[in-house]
């Protein structure tokens, strides 16, 4: 089965981090993910810009709206995600566990539908 | 009336169980696997009483609920689905005749119920359901919740089972002590449903001895493992005071005021007996169970080795930090060395368990025993403030009364 790992976490730290510190967490997940190629479970992952730079978009009434800002506020914030293809949940969820964000933040774990 | 099917289903609840574990095992399909069991359930209804009891009812039912699985895959699936539908007909032909024949599959069924992806009281129910063969409708009168939101609720467990792909074995060795413990809380959570009522609503005392069902099935299937063994210590001595806990009126009958003589010996025994073999560790479950020995073992009240339980509450502290369980250890300190002793332990919890009543019931008695009945007057006051339950409102209003009396 193919799983989401959606990776929550605060990005105030990832924000007031040094280059230097940043560098290092990318190669955390960096290593991490190696690891997941090298069994042949990646499907892919990116790291995604932060929540300042989103726009969020509704069409109401033929009507576009656009807004500044992320689709809801919360106190964590969706930074990245990989997407795995394991044989089953407890899999995906030893996989999530694996990442620093699980530590300080938190990973929510989706199935994908297979159409 | 209860309907007839649900009469056959209680006859043979350990078989339904073992059957649908077999069952789901084979299809991968709860759904699938408990209406299979059901129609063999009504069938059986039907032929039974013209035709006869056949010789081996529940090898009977475990056929018939098979070959229904096998019909109704056969008649539904179409497309694609007929080659899913030849695997889990292969898969079900395969298990035979007679289910105790077969690997005993409940432990992954239960492991699968009480997956920690499942919120807490799904879990519950469908262990209840699933693994102990309770019906829909049993379970909601036992948790006092309508009888379609528990279906919606265990449907949509079903559901996320299969969506999630929430697997239908027992977990790996690494993560297996972890998945246990999760087991045994869905066990004692199921106990403690029952034991909180003390209302004598019949069916919610009948989820005590599901509890001691289940958790002598988990010390069945996996077997010496010293935490299953003390929960179901600590199960038995609590339930063996069951018929002391309530008058005849139905009000509380505190543990220093029970009748002793009252309480089920042979559940007491055999508590005992698992706590002296139990391995002097400290396990959680171990040392409530060994609590639970103290007050058992004691034939008066004053009898009760309160220095002991003072010892044990340390050592739970120590593994199960909570506040609750230093309000405990202060009770049997004051107990062991005086109600001054556990004022003092009492002081530092005010602000953890402010809103909790039966520290204020505590703090009320200690203060009582130490002669400050304005203070104790006082307490009361607070805890009834903060009561829910009808039947300890009136206990504490009876000891607030007794208060004002002497």
């Amino acid at each position: 089965m193919r799983y989401l790992l959606m990776i929550y976490d605060d990005e105030a730290g990832y924000e007031a981090a040094t280059e230097e510190q940043r560098e290092a967490m990318r190669r955390e997940y960096g290593t991490i993910a190696d690891g997941w190629g090298e069994r042949g479970l990646m499907r892919g992952g990116d790291e995604l810009a932060p929540t300042s730079s989103a726009t969020t978009v509704r069409v109401r009434s033929e009507a576009r709206l656009v807004t500044d800002g992320p689709f809801a506020e919360t106190k964590e914030q969706l930074g990245g995600y990989f997407i795995v293809d394991v044989e089953d949940l407890d899999t995906a969820i030893a996989l999530a566990a694996e990442l620093p964000a699980a530590r300080s933040g938190s990973i929510e774990v989706r199935p994908i539908l297979d159409m | 009336m209860p309907d007839v099917a649900e009469v056959l289903d209680r006859a043979f609840r350990l078989d339904a169980g073992r059957a649908v574990a077999a069952l789901i095992g084979a299809l991968r399909d709860f759904d699938l696997a408990e209406e299979a069991w059901q129609e063999a359930c009504e069938q059986a209804l039907r032929t039974w009483p013209t035709r006869g009891v056949p010789d081996n009812p529940s090898a009977w039912l475990f056929t018939t609920a098979r070959n229904r699985a096998i019909d109704r895959l056969r008649r539904d699936r179409i497309g694609l689905e007929k080659t899913a539908a030849a695997v889990q007909i292969a898969d079900l032909q395969a298990l035979g005749d007679d289910m105790h024949e077969i690997p005993d599959d409940r432990l992954r069924l239960l492991f699968t119920c009480c997956h920690p992806a499942l919120a807490l009281d799904t879990r519950v129910a469908l262990t209840l359901r699933t693994v102990a063969g309770l019906t829909t409708r049993e379970i909601a009168r036992a948790f006092l919740v309508p009888e379609p939101t528990l279906g919606q609720r265990l449907t949509r467990a079903k559901r996320k089972i299969r969506e999630a792909g929430i697997p239908y074995r027992v977990p790996p060795r690494e993560v297996l002590p972890e998945r246990l413990d999760g087991v045994r809380a869905v066990v004692y959570l199921v106990f403690n449903e029952g034991y909180a009522a003390t209302e004598g609503e019949l069916l919610r005392a009948e989820l005590c001895d599901e509890a001691i069902r289940l958790c002598r099935l988990l010390d069945h299937l996996i077997p010496d493992e010293p935490e299953t063994r003390g929960l179901l210590a600590l199960l038995l001595l609590q339930h063996a005071r069951r018929a002391s806990r309530t008058d005849a009126a139905g009000e509380i009958v505190v543990l220093e005021d029970q009748d002793r003589s009252r309480w089920d010996q042979a559940m007491i025994d055999e508590g005992l007996g698992l706590v002296r073999d139990a391995a002097p560790e400290t396990g959680a479950y171990r040392l409530q169970a060994q609590i639970a020995a103290c007050h058992a073992a004691a034939p008066r009240p004053e009898d009760t080795d309160w220095p002991r339980i003072a010892t044990l509450y340390t050592a739970l502290a120590a593994t199960r930090p909570s506040p609750v369980v230093e309000l405990n250890r202060a009770v049997a300190i004051a107990m062991a060395d005086g109600p001054d002793a556990g004022l003092r332990l009492l002081e530092p919890l005010a602000g953890d368990l402010d809103r909790y009543h039966l520290f204020h019931a505590a703090r009320a008695d200690l203060l009582r025993r130490a002669g400050d009945a304005d203070a104790a007057g006082l307490a009361y006051d607070r805890a009834l403030e903060l009561v829910t339950n009808d039947a300890e409102r009136r206990y504490l209003e009876r000891r607030r009364r007794d208060l004002a009396s002497h």
